[in-house]
């Protein structure tokens, strides 16, 4: 039984004293980040770490794998923008406005893709958000290929100033760590549990009664509403909203960002979000392409190590000897 | 305790796959609280029709019904939540989920506590009084925190047993609960198999015709889709057609 009792540690998704310590150390070095680090630089990993983690949910828990992601980020930052320069609207709530449209869009392309299994259900979401970018370039309150210019940051709640840098970094923490927090409450949840034995084992949890397909949307909806939540942030912190963001080079960038990182890890997809805007961050000021190197770590990352950086690590540290009793 | 009401039955059930027929012309009835076996030769189309009383396929023809409702036009999922549950050929159990979690996955979904997405794991601790005991009736109690993938086949069909009975379902269709078993496991399966059949109706397709003959109150054989005989094991073993069928492949 001894085998079975340290199984149990590591199975059940209690936190140990050592991650609640690890995560303490995290929180506090982002809180401490801005005075070693440009804020904007951070804010931006901030955002895309979440946009990875919602985009994780689905593939690392789920088991969907959605090439149409950027349409709930860059939908939603296109929206807070609009709530926030146009109607005026106070930053959180346009932000909240933003992750509600990318919801709803979520219940939409899910509605239709989940029918799909795979590669079909890829082609899908990437089908419906090539759709919806085409939308986006056309109707006049997204300004075509001018964006969404000029976003006011305004006051949180009518007292914070999000013109402060500081201000406006700790607001995106706060964010982030929900929408984190959010993303591992789902997973290690009732909910969560059906999830994975519907990702296990699909003919099995329908033999038990589920309807998968509810399960699924709802873990899209979520997802998709969550990636809109970093989207919309983005638009505040930048203060624009353009095609960029709802184009499918921005979906693939996530994919990559979470492939590196680790599918299916708590911490991965932020360590690849980290990673990869870095990069880019580091490489725009030399002449090196961005996109070969990117490329070229894609490829090494599927052959080399493709549970990813966090994956790799996580199995190093809870290899044991097998063996069936 | 067997009854002579049928609990399921279908009438003309014909499946065909671009223009294969696979399952001709099947009408059977399932009396409740029996133990019925469903056998043939390779390709007779026992899983077929299995897969079309449970609903994963949609029969061309025919009509099922069960406890006298028509289930023909319903979902897999919603004949499963009217009580008919069934196993797979293949272990069906979630091979990186804990032997309990397994259980309690099934249980989740009538306590209705399956789509709270906003509660701690650790709520789900309420089913584990239940789920131990389901563990308990396969012999599966040690191995309560492993993964099931390291449970040796035997041991995963036991944990598939268990974790249909969660749902105490009104009748189970276990498809080859013994294949590929050693004979010890064999032993074992059957008296669990007697056990849940106590209170419960059972359709299995097995091969093991030494089983069949010691578990089950009524066989129907079925050869290239179609109803060949259907009886007692006694009956159906004395049928000529039933030998005809079988001879020159793997039984006698």
């Amino acid at each position: 039984m001894a085998v079975g009792t340290q199984y149990l540690a590591e199975q059940q998704p209690k936190l140990s004293t050592t991650s609640l310590v690890l995560g303490a150390i995290a929180i506090a070095a982002l809180i401490a980040a801005p005075f070693f680090f440009y804020p904007v630089f951070l804010m931006s990993i901030l955002c895309f770490a979440l946009f990875a983690c919602a985009f994780n949910l689905l593939i690392g828990y789920v088991g969907l794998l959605s090439f149409g992601h950027a349409a709930f980020f860059g939908g939603a930052a296109y929206y807070t923008a609009h709530a926030v320069k146009v109607w005026g609207l106070e930053p959180l709530t346009g932000i909240l406005f933003g992750a509600a449209g990318a919801a709803a869009m979520g219940l939409i392309i899910g509605f239709i893709a989940i029918r799909r299994q795979g590669i079909y259900f890829a082609m899908i979401t990437l089908a419906l958000s090539q759709m919806f970018a085409f939308i986006c370039l056309q109707v006049p309150f997204t300004h075509g290929e001018d964006g969404i210019q000029g976003v006011p940051r305004g006051h949180l709640l009518g007292i914070i100033d999000l013109n402060q840098p500081l201000s406006m970094y700790y607001v995106t923490l706060a964010i982030f760590l929900f929408g984190v927090f959010a993303v591992w409450r789902i997973v290690n949840s009732p909910f969560g549990n059906i999830l994975k034995a519907i990702r296990e084992n699909e003919r099995r949890a329908v033999s038990l009664g589920y309807r998968v397909d509810r399960y699924k949307l709802g873990a899209f909806v979520m997802s998709a509403a969550l990636a809109g939540l970093a989207g919309g942030t983005k638009a505040i912190v930048f203060q624009f909203a353009t095609l960029t963001d709802v184009q499918w080079q921005m979906s693939g960038e996530v994919i990559l960002m979470t492939l590196l990182g680790g599918i299916g890890t708590m911490i991965g997809p932020i360590v690849g979000a980290g990673l990869v805007i870095a990069l880019q961050n580091y490489l725009a000021s030399s002449q090196f392409p961005v996109t070969v190197l990117i490329g070229i770590i894609f490829v090494i990352c599927v052959l080399l190590f493709r549970r990813g950086i966090v994956g790799e690590i996580l199995e190093l540290m809870k290899r044991k000897p097998k063996g069936n009793v | 305790m067997v009854s002579t009401q049928p609990i399921l039955s279908a009438t003309g059930l014909t499946m065909e796959f671009r223009g294969f027929v696979a399952v001709k012309d099947v009408t059977l009835s399932v009396n409740e609280g029996t133990i019925h076996a469903l056998i043939g030769p390779n390709g007779a189309g026992k899983t077929t029709v299995f897969n079309l009383l449970t609903k994963f396929l949609t029969p061309t023809r025919g009509q099922i019904s069960f406890r006298g409702n028509d289930i023909t036009g319903l979902k897999p999922a919603e004949v499963a939540r009217l009580g008919l549950v069934r196993s797979f050929q293949i272990s069906a159990v979630f091979p990186h989920l804990t032997v309990l979690d397994n259980v309690r996955v099934a249980l989740q979904r009538p306590k209705n506590l399956a789509t709270q997405f906003w509660l701690p794991f650790s709520s789900l601790s309420v089913l584990d009084d239940r789920a131990l005991e389901l563990i308990d009736a396969v012999n599966l109690s040690a191995y309560a925190h492993l993964t099931a993938s390291e449970l040796s086949y035997g041991r995963k069909r036991a944990l598939e047993i268990a974790t249909t009975l969660a749902l105490d379902p009104a009748m189970l269709l276990l498809d080859e609960p013994m294949a590929g078993m050693g004979h010890e496991d064999i032993g074992r399966i059957a008296d669990l198999i007697r056990r849940v059949a106590k209170n419960r109706t059972v359709l299995m397709v097995e091969h093991n015709l030494n089983v069949v003959a010691d578990l089950c109150d009524r066989v129907t054989v079925l050869a290239r889709g179609e109803i060949l005989s259907d009886g007692s094991y006694a009956t159906v073993s004395a049928d000529p057609r039933v030998r005809e069928a079988y001879m020159g492949t793997e039984h006698e």
